[in-house]
């Protein structure tokens, strides 16, 4: 979290939203543990990440969609055994879940 | 409450956040910024003063290890339940690693440690060697006897924290390390040859110091990586660390009886 909080606030001096996404559980091979954070500006400014490069650009669609939307939080789950449900997996073979939020709080 | 986190965070006191992240959908979201005392302080809700109680509790425990999880519980703070979900996310400061000795493997210690993310204090009785200028990537260095420096900030290691003796000069290790043992840190090691190991254990039976104590030192400090330089022994040492703490047990030095450094090193790639 540490290394994203200067975009995100940089973001939101300029007036814009933002999402946050969290690793908050890692199953099997997982890249990053939990609590690896990602921020999303509502442009699609992107800072941090939440695995080795595989899921981010779902994450991104993700933060968009939980800022267009009504703000609720989403829990989302990327993992290669639901590869033929997800568009996007791990090919680590692991199972992340990330909480997607705007940092409205 | 982002802002007081984000301000806890970057000036790296301790804190956790706890967040609803699966149950009752008016829930999910809610949050609690817990910061360990004194004085105690919370910011939030997870909307029921059962709940805060219990989560509260287990936040400071875990913040406490320095650990990041999610826990179940039952709608107020019932254990063994799993209708609410939260995720409790530990913002810990570094961990500390204590080098005693200002020596070369001390400023190549230095540089991997600062690499894993350790606040690295060098400590060296002699004010010619422990200078800022010599370890310049170090957090702080001390002029101080080890032992002496123990006696100040010893209570204030735990198990995350580690203490690394590469003084192999008895009149200052022999105290340094019988200091560290009488801390919680939860990694010490020892510099030295094994003619030195075997000797300093003996001045470490003779200083009061039992078997089972004496199982703790790693000495000689590393894995048995056949290092040759300074900061391939550094990189020996920390890779020893980290698998102490992930009770992995690849082979370490103290485990073996061969030499300590390759005689023959070839060259990359082949």
């Amino acid at each position: 979290m540490k290394e994203i909080l200067d975009d995100i606030e940089r973001w939101q001096a300029q007036g814009k939203r933002v999402a946050l996404a969290r690793v908050v559980a890692v199953e099997g091979s997982g890249p990053r543990l939990p609590g690896a954070a990602m921020a999303v500006s509502e442009d699609g400014e992107v800072a941090g990440s939440v695995s080795g490069g595989c899921v981010e650009g779902a994450v991104v669609s993700e933060a968009l969609g939980v800022l267009a939307g009504a703000g609720t939080p989403k829990l989302c789950t990327f993992g290669y055994s639901d590869d033929q449900a997800f568009a996007v997996g791990l090919t680590c073979g692991g199972v992340i879940s990330v909480l997607v939020e705007p940092v409205e709080w | 409450m982002f802002e007081a986190l984000a301000r806890d965070i970057r000036s790296e006191r301790p804190v956790a956040l706890a967040e609803v992240i699966e149950g009752p959908p008016d829930l999910v979201g809610s949050k609690l910024v817990v910061r360990p005392g004194p004085p105690e302080e919370v910011l939030g809700s997870l909307g029921d003063p059962d709940l805060d109680r219990v989560v509260r509790r287990d936040a400071l425990g875990e913040l406490a290890a320095g650990i990041t999880v999610t826990r179940h519980y039952g709608l107020h703070g019932e254990a063994r339940e799993r209708a609410v979900s939260v995720f409790i996310e530990s913002f810990a400061p570094p961990p500390k690693m204590i080098i005693f000795g200002a020596v070369d493997f001390t400023a190549a210690l230095v540089k991997v440690a600062k690499v894993l993310g350790y606040r690295v204090t060098v400590c060296d009785a002699r004010p010619v060697f422990a200078t800022k200028a010599r370890f310049p990537q170090a957090d702080e260095v001390v002029v101080s006897w080890p032992d002496r420096h123990l006696g100040e900030v010893g209570s204030t290691l735990g198990p995350r924290d580690v203490v690394c003796v590469l003084t192999h000069d008895p009149k200052f290790d022999v105290p340094a390390i019988v200091a560290a043992l009488s801390t919680s840190a939860g990694y010490l090691g020892a510099m030295g040859s094994r003619r030195t190991t075997d000797e300093r254990n003996e001045r470490l039976r003779a200083a009061g110091v039992d078997e089972a104590d004496l199982a703790r030192v790693m000495a000689p400090i590393g894995l048995d990586l056949g290092a040759r330089t300074p900061e391939e022994t550094a990189v020996a040492i920390c890779g020893e660390i980290i698998a102490l703490r992930a009770g992995r047990h690849p082979q370490s030095l103290r485990d073996q009886a061969g030499p300590i450094h390759a005689d023959r090193v070839l060259s990359a790639g082949r």
